[in-house]
């Protein structure tokens, strides 16, 4: 196959898979340059930051969780934020201890799921994880049994996988009972166990040589890896309240593709996720996790868009470490909720999405109806970076044949989890054709 | 809507046995329109049956799985999300042609959805909320069930369903049997797990008397009122509850939200949250593109 040709090449791929939601990528190659790349958002709109407005503030939790089935608590866990925020609550640090273990616990299914049925079958030639069994039904178990173990914790502190129930504003309905946390240890130890398999199994895999030139922006917080809560901040020195953040933030909306997109100050782009987290915070993972990743070789950064499924994999090894710290020390919060009395005000809460930073931003009134709401999931934030990483893969892949350059492109999607449920929470698209 | 439509809105009542054919193993594919995605998810959550099902049944469409994908027809088709755009009315036609049986999987599937909320609003509203530019948006005023448009075989509820369900659906239309799913109420949970009633001790709102069994009666284990994940029971009786919750102190604006969420577009929910005169408001444009374009607050 020649590509030298005048007329232009084009690489698409119109119902892009194994990320959440629904989207597409097109690569235009004229005279052997890339001379237009899209990452394409289709997924209906669903007008959340509408529904809400009008709706009481204690309300937000569930009503934003629906956003996303793969990372609800996520959503919950922002908005919560946001709310205590705008009514000037803290919350107890036992509260806080509780959240994290949830969180931990959707890290753990999210991750478990990306690494081993969305990304790692791109690396072994596989259409799917079914075909991955197929060879290898151990490996798939392995991801399968550390996923049924973050549901466990989901469904033993939130009442369900999907969608918890336990979560409000303020805290928890009602603080889960000592025992049934204790008994979460031992499946987190075989999850650990698993987990540190996992990061050798993933350390093994064939990377492409690439490195993405990025602006990181994560949470930070003093001494340990932030997950629940923390100050934005970026790799080159920003470190802002959630609050400022959400103004740094300008979102564009532009006619090509229906998802936002998202810039700081307006024009600078930059890329949150399991790579810029890693980037901010290795110094502070359990010395577990740390472990893990010197020995898959991952410096203190790490800049292959690929190696993100070893650095999603060292994140399995920190979830799980951190969860039984937590399942060790927990004390069951009483009372499980702080009293939340609304204020007239706005709020901002921002916590770390298994795919990266989300923040929610409130306007509420007196009575706690909600007069505005913005929320930004981290895939808008993504979007300009996965799209320039798809320019870089594309270039250098030039000689790959039209089929290896469409799964080569569509790899370099999936390497940032792309989660266009949550993009989408306005879009439609109008695909520009050549 | 078109009153074609209307004709074709029906869900089957029959077993779901007939279309399916037994002598090779069953194509499955599972389709996503306007949703979150956490139904679909909840078959991969399936993991101590995951692979056996893998193993039973080819998975011919599955976008969140696979990149592979196989053209139809299908022996049976699992449809997440709801209709809101002209592209779907379209696309869902032909998932229905090509589909053996076809089974709605989740609250906006059956009912429209949290975003069916815009079904209340006036036209337009909703994208110029959320858009700076809500000309380059393209879809429709409404959120509406799959069976507003096609023939449906069968419709498992829930936001999201329960993944036990969700098997014994699949298991009982392989086997060619009706599934087991329950059509009573989450009261009826509460009572088999010894849950004192919280309607009656201690007043709170709970839609749990009107609310399809299904979760396990999740929340009022942990003290909160069931808020309805599960859509209408078969039989309600809505306004009872309604009056109920208002005797207990609720004010017809919080029973209207209550009935207004996940399920606003089942029709017992739709009618009381109506009755309770909920008109949820709505914003209209300016405070929020000043949010989006960073100058406040």
């Amino acid at each position: 196959m020649t590509h030298g040709s005048s007329s232009p090449r084009t690489i698409g791929v119109e119902g892009l898979s194994r990320v959440e939601g629904e989207g597409s990528l097109r690569v235009v190659v004229h005279d052997g340059q890339v001379t237009d790349v899209a990452l394409e958002i289709f997924e209906p709109p669903r007008y959340f930051e509408a529904m809400l407005v009008g709706r009481h503030f204690t309300e937000a939790p569930d009503i934003t969780a629906r956003i996303c089935g793969i990372c609800p608590v996520a959503y919950q866990m922002s908005a919560c934020a946001a709310m205590e925020d705008a009514c000037g609550v803290t919350v107890d640090a036992d509260v806080t201890s509780l959240r994290r273990l949830l969180y931990c616990g959707e890290w753990i299914q999210s991750h478990a799921l990306h690494v081993y049925f969305l990304h790692a079958p791109d690396f072994l030639g596989y259409a799917d994880a079914v075909e991955l069994a197929e060879h290898d039904r151990a490996t798939v178990e392995r991801g399968l049994a550390i996923k049924r173990t973050g549901n466990l914790l989901m469904e033993t502190i939130g009442g369900r996988a999907v969608h918890p129930v336990n979560v409000r504003v303020g805290g928890f309905y009602s603080a889960p009972d000592p025992a049934a946390v204790a008994a979460l240890a031992d499946p987190l130890r075989r999850a650990r166990e698993d987990a540190l398999a996992t990061v050798e199994w993933v350390s093994g895999l064939e990377f492409p040589d690439v490195t993405g030139d990025y602006r990181f922006v994560a949470l930070t917080e003093p001494g340990r890896y932030a997950v629940e809560g923390g100050r934005p901040s970026s790799s080159d020195g920003l470190n802002v309240s959630p609050g400022e953040f959400a103004r740094l933030v300008v979102e564009e909306h532009v006619e090509r593709s229906t998802a936002l997109h998202a810039r700081l100050g307006g024009h600078d782009e930059y890329l949150t996720g399991p790579l810029a987290r890693y980037a901010l915070n290795s110094s502070v993972l359990s010395p577990l996790a740390a472990e893990a990743a010197a020995a898959a070789g991952l410096g203190p950064v790490c800049t292959n868009p690929f190696q993100s499924i070893v650095v999603r994999a060292v994140e399995l090894v920190f979830a799980c470490d951190e969860a039984l710290s937590l399942v060790d020390a927990y004390e069951p919060p009483d009372p499980p909720a702080a009293e939340m009395i609304p204020r007239a005000g706005t709020g901002t809460g921002a916590t770390e999405a298994p795919r990266g930073l989300l923040f929610h931003h409130y306007e509420i009134d007196e009575e706690g109806t909600i007069l505005n709401a913005r929320i930004v999931p981290p895939t808008s934030q993504n979007q300009i970076t996965i799209e320039a990483d798809l320019r870089r893969v594309a270039q250098d892949g030039l000689d790959l044949s039209d089929d290896d350059l469409q799964w080569r492109c569509e790899q370099a999607v999936r390497n940032h989890d792309p989660c266009i449920s949550c993009a989408a929470h306005f879009l439609d698209v109008n695909v520009v054709r050549d | 809507m078109s009153a074609d439509i209307g004709t074709e809105a029906t869900v089957g009542t029959r077993a779901p046995e007939a279309r399916v054919r037994a002598s090779r193993r069953p194509t499955l594919a599972v389709w996503k329109f306007a949703s979150c995605d956490g139904c679909q998810l909840s078959l991969l959550d399936c993991e101590d049956e995951l692979l056996a099902l893998t193993g039973a049944v080819e998975i011919a469409q599955f976008t969140e799985l696979s990149r592979a994908t196989a053209s139809g027809p299908y022996d049976v088709s699992l449809v997440e999300g709801s209709i809101t755009t002209a592209a779907d009315v379209a696309r869902i036609r032909e998932v229905r042609a090509s589909s053996g049986m076809l089974i709605t999987i989740g609250a906006c599937a059956t009912a429209g959805g949290i975003q069916g909320l815009r079904n209340f609003a006036a036209s337009g509203e909703y994208a110029a909320t959320v858009y700076a530019h809500p000309e380059y948006i393209a879809s429709l005023d409404t959120s509406t069930p799959i069976s507003a448009h096609v023939k449906v075989d069968y419709e498992l509820h829930g936001c999201p369903i329960d993944r036990h369900q969700l098997l014994e659906v699949l298991i009982a239309t392989l086997a060619g049997r009706r599934p087991v799913v329950p059509g009573y109420s989450v009261c009826q949970e509460c009572k088999g797990r010894g849950t004192v009633c919280l309607l009656v001790a201690h007043g709170t709102a709970c839609l749990g008397p009107v609310t399809r069994a299904g979760c396990g009666a999740l929340c009022p284990a942990i003290g909160r009122g069931c808020f309805g994940c599960f859509g209408p029971a078969d039989t309600t009786n809505t306004a009872s509850l309604a009056a109920q919750l208002g005797r207990n102190g609720a004010q017809p604006l919080e029973v209207a939200r209550l009935f207004r969420t996940f399920n606003s577009g089942a029709p017992a929910f739709r009618d009381e949250s109506i009755a309770q005169g909920g008109a949820v408001p709505v914003a209209v444009g300016g405070p929020v593109s000043r949010f989006r374009h960073g100058e406040g607050p």
